[in-house]
């Protein structure tokens, strides 16, 4: 138990629209260890932003509970770091000033200075050694997201959560920023859970994936990721990647109700696999 | 061409074109200065009144830029207010829209009734009713469509709504806000003269206008718009200044 990070028990919610309840999430469980990496695919409107909401706090679940290092969550915690699809950077700061937001939140023991030398130390790890002092409108959009994800960081939060962060780039960009999040998970461990519509992006990174069901979700399928780090993009060409990508593209035909529950087929030996993104 | 020298010397030239133009439009057909005044009738009148114009310059722009100073404190308060609440967004739209749609010079005589003497009073409440409607529109426009992620990113901290508002809403507002600033000053500039003019307590610019057109005297007339018009180039150019400290940043690098 006590290496559990995020831990949800039999979470159901329903939202109130003028139509009526409309539930979202029905009887999900979820189990993080510590310091791993877990990513929540599914199908569009399955109701995966709601679980950042409720993990983080912003919203309290109908039925059943969520826990994060054995605190039950009932409001939100400063030891949370979230990061969006869109950056929201703060225009009229610089990135420094952008990146040290959370401090003039959070209580800590960092002295401005640490702080200033953490978030240096951030930007260098993303790459952005030399933009510190530049406006967000002066930056592309895969440097935003990098300055986003510093921000998410710098006050050395136990979960991070990732709500499709990186779904607005180029694929370029976006296999950049993947391997440098392997690279910040290198330098600091914490527990991260992704939500995303890229299967190859779930298992590059991910230690688990968990595949939704349609709406109302429950966790469909579970897998896991057995690649040993230190990953690189060539572990996503591999036949075993592949074989997982083909089972994680059938969950998901089975989530969205156009394929029956039975084992994924056999990839072609030549199979490129799954397209990326093609549930988005 | 150097930044300083356009910025100054482009909108010296505009206007020295316009005033060109006016100058010889009024030669070409020939008019009599009781139809339209030429510029270069309104110097001697300047000079001639130039004491009177200082005075009531003052009186009329003190007065606009309280009525003004009101109009902020007084629209960012509704303006708050609506953007941050749905139920006195949808209460308060249409009353809004219906008192600003009066026309502001028939509210003239009844605040001129209702706070009798009471001049500068009178004067400041009209420049603040002609001109706080855009700021209180801008400011809930500005507030209400906050994307939820910018509250997500603090919310999911712990942070109070205040200090949301403080670190977030407030100044992603701001550009809106000095926008709806420029609108309300020339506005402002109405509303004072509106109740100089048409209810004449013999102060102010609208004050000597009046005279002028008591005494027949156009090309005073004329000059009295000018100074009006210069004055409110100037206050606009104030707002620019305050817009360029404290929301600089919205402005993209001209390419």
């Amino acid at each position: 138990m006590t290496d559990l990070t995020i831990e949800l028990r039999e979470v159901s919610h329903a939202y109130r629209t003028a139509a009526g309840k409309l539930p979202v999430l029905d009887n999900l469980s979820i189990k993080v260890p510590k310091n791993s990496f877990c990513a929540v695919v599914g199908p569009s409107g399955c109701g995966k932003s709601t679980l950042t909401r409720l993990v983080s706090g912003l919203m309290i679940p109908d039925e059943g509970q969520v826990w994060l290092s054995n605190h039950q969550v009932t409001s939100p915690r400063p030891t949370v770091g979230m990061a969006f699809q869109n950056p929201v950077l703060l225009e009229w700061r610089t990135i420094l000033q952008n990146v040290l937001l959370p401090m003039e939140i959070v209580k800590t023991k960092m002295t401005k200075d640490e702080q200033m030398a953490r978030a240096r130390h951030l930007l260098d790890l993303v790459g952005l050694t030399g933009f510190e002092d530049k406006r967000p409108s002066e930056l592309s959009g895969g440097m935003r997201q990098r300055a986003s994800l510093c921000r998410s960081l710098i006050h050395r939060p136990e979960v991070l959560i990732l709500d499709e962060p990186f779904g607005a780039l180029d694929a370029f960009t976006r296999e950049d920023l993947w391997c440098t999040m392997h690279d910040l998970r290198a330098e600091e461990p914490f527990t991260c859970l992704l939500i995303t519509h890229d299967l190859r992006e779930s298992v590059f990174l991910a230690d688990q994936v968990i595949v939704l069901s349609g709406r109302p979700a429950h966790a469909q399928h579970i897998l896991n990721v057995d690649i040993p780090a230190p990953r690189t993009l060539d572990d996503l060409y591999t036949p075993k990647a592949v074989e997982m990508l083909a089972t994680l593209r059938h969950e998901i035909q089975v989530a969205q109700g156009r394929s029956v529950a039975e084992p994924a087929a056999k990839p072609a030996a030549h199979a490129r696999g799954p397209i990326p993104g093609a549930m988005g | 061409m150097s930044g300083t020298l356009r910025k100054v010397g482009v909108p010296i030239l505009f206007i020295a074109i316009v005033l060109a133009l006016w100058e010889w439009a009024v030669w070409v057909n020939d008019l009599p200065d009781y139809r339209m005044a030429s510029p270069s009738d309104l110097v001697p009148k300047f000079w001639q009144f130039r004491e009177l114009f200082l005075i009531y310059s003052w009186q009329t722009l003190w007065r606009t830029a309280a009525g003004l100073g009101l109009a902020v404190v007084v629209g960012t308060a509704i303006g708050m207010v609506m953007g941050f609440s749905r139920v006195a967004r949808e209460g308060l739209y249409p009353l809004l829209v219906g008192f600003n749609a009066i026309p502001k010079a028939t509210v003239v005589p009844i605040v001129a009734l209702i706070f009798v003497g009471r001049h500068d009073f009178n004067t400041i409440l009209i420049a603040f009713m002609i001109s706080f409607f855009p700021i209180a529109v801008s400011v809930s426009i500005g507030l209400s469509t906050l994307e939820p992620e910018y509250r997500d990113i603090l919310r999911s901290l712990g942070a109070s709504n205040l200090t949301i508002f403080w670190k977030i809403a407030l100044p992603k507002t701001l550009p809106e806000f000095f926008g709806a600033l420029k609108v309300a000053v020339t506005l402002a500039f109405i509303g004072t003269n509106l109740m100089e003019i048409v209810s004449p307590h013999g102060r102010g610019l609208g004050a000597l206008f009046d005279s002028g057109r008591i005494s027949a005297d156009y090309p005073l007339m004329f000059a009295v718009l000018l100074m009006l018009a210069i004055l409110g180039i100037a206050l606009f150019y104030v707002v620019v200044f305050l817009e360029r400290i404290f929301a600089g940043w919205a402005e993209r690098a001209p390419g």
